[in-house]
């Protein structure tokens, strides 16, 4: 059977784990290879860098992150944030990262998902996907933003999901942007509908807060994965609590 | 000395470093000579089946990888490296592959609640066990978790191959053995303690106790 995947993400900031709201107030946690093998310890299912460096001329940091972490993690790991070229997408991987994850350069530039997948596979390029509740000619639309939510897209959160899909994408991360940060749960309706209007896995992403907002991800909002930051981060809850109260929940894990 | 095969598909320093926390040495070559005087072989990959088989063929390792197979000594394939061992791959049109095995490559064909790719850890079942110990039935319990990603699978024509099985919406094959060819669709080198088990065990195989095709 397979198990449904608990995520942990972090972000990276000039080669060091920081915890803060926003991208304001960050404090250090850590070096990335020894909080990844503190997870991977806790039965951590794959592993997520988050790089808000974002600025290019800091990328070879992130690329000695990523080898450091594969030397010693013996399990996926995805690296996210500022990825725009098909370049970028080749440093990562042969860094060692197992699968890259495309945020803004998607929306902007729909063929550099298809052209990478084209290279190097579709089961490595992953798709951020950041959908917001807007009132659109007095009706509710899930508009996709980018920059970390400030700016809109026009693009619709289910049909831009299939399109991600047709383009050649392995997987789909969803975060809802009403949901994130907030620790009141995942936005189930949204990764319900998107879940089921694709044929490829779907990460739920924004809001976790405690273990059974990831049963509810995984048993109503249909993911196939959840992933979460801060529940793990300042030491609420450990991996290991969050997949027991899944499989009292009936969901299939990997203990 | 375990020989890596590098035909630029796939995350070759993964498997390298894993064997080498398992105590192996591992050297990544595209060399057709050093790969058909390696020791051991590992040949990894992901990607898709045509291009492998392209760049396999550009760098003329064909040959070397065969040759090597049928000469007795340890062979791994891992996820396209499983694959690619079989006579024809479907993946955006037919291809032929190294034709070690018989066989087809096949994409899943699955209601649509089952997503594809087929991504994450999922058990595995041992077939019963074929005599002889070897690393997918030495430290290797059923129902064990292993990492798998892969859209296609293989479907060999002769069953006795079939070491492992996996279920995502029917059986399917896992791993293969055959003599001293051992390959996996799943990735040893991201299945945390029970993958560094079976790649322990690859890197302890030697020639003559397992060359009995």
């Amino acid at each position: 059977m397979l198990a449904a995947r608990v995520i942990p993400c972090l972000d990276v900031f000039q080669g060091r784990v920081v915890k803060g709201t926003n991208f304001v107030n960050l404090r250090d946690a850590g070096d990335p290879v020894e909080v990844a093998r503190r997870y991977e310890a806790e039965g951590a299912d794959e592993l997520v860098f988050l790089d808000i460096t974002a600025s290019h001329e800091e990328r070879d940091i992130i690329l000695d992150v990523v080898r450091r972490t594969a030397e010693q993690v013996f399990m996926p790991l995805t690296v996210g944030g500022g990825v725009r070229t098909v370049e970028d997408v080749r440093a990562l991987l042969s860094a060692g990262c197992d699968k890259v994850s495309i945020n803004s350069a998607a929306c902007t530039d729909p063929d550099f998902v298809r052209r990478a997948a084209d290279r190097f596979g579709s089961q490595c390029i992953v798709v951020n996907i950041d959908p917001k509740r807007i009132i659109k000619d007095g009706k509710e639309v899930w508009e996709v933003h980018i920059n970390g939510g400030r700016k809109p897209t026009g693009l619709m959160a289910v049909e831009w999901a299939k399109e991600i899909e047709r383009l050649g994408a392995g997987e789909i991360v969803l975060t809802c942007m009403d949901a994130d940060g907030t620790r009141d749960g995942y936005d189930i309706e949204i990764t319900s509908a998107v879940s089921e209007a694709v044929s490829i896995p779907v990460v739920a992403s924004g809001g976790a807060g405690s273990p059974q907002h990831m049963v509810e991800a995984i048993r109503d909002g249909k993911a196939d994965a959840a992933l979460a930051a801060s529940i793990f981060h300042f030491g609420q809850f450990t991996i290991a609590e969050t997949k027991q109260a899944m499989r009292e929940a009936g969901i299939a894990v990997r203990l | 000395m375990i020989t890596i095969v590098d035909y630029q598909m796939g995350n070759l320093r993964s498997v390298q470093k894993a064997i080498e926390k398992v105590g192996g040495e591992a050297k990544i070559s595209s060399d057709p000579a050093e790969i058909a005087s390696a020791e051991k072989l590992v040949l990894p990959g992901v990607g898709a089946f045509g291009d492998a088989m392209a760049e396999i063929r550009r760098r003329d390792l064909a040959s070397p990888i065969i040759d090597f197979v049928d000469s007795g000594r340890p062979f791994l394939g891992i996820c396209l490296g499983l694959q690619l061992l079989f006579e024809r791959g479907l993946e955006h049109g037919e291809h032929e592959g190294l034709g070690i095995l018989a066989g087809d490559v096949v994409r899943f064909d699955l209601p649509s609640n089952f997503k594809v790719p087929h991504m994450g850890w999922n058990t595995v079942t041992k077939k019963a066990p074929t005599g002889d110990a070897n690393p997918l039935t030495e430290g290797i319990e059923n129902d064990s978790h292993f990492y798998f990603v892969h859209s296609y699978y293989v479907r060999p024509t002769d069953p006795s191959v079939v070491a492992l099985t996996c279920d995502y919406g029917g059986p399917f094959c896992a791993a293969i053995r055959r003599g001293n060819v051992i390959a996996t669709q799943f990735h040893p080198e991201k299945s945390q303690d029970n993958g560094l088990k079976l790649l322990a065990s690859f890197n302890g195989m030697t020639m003559n106790a397992e060359a009995s095709v």
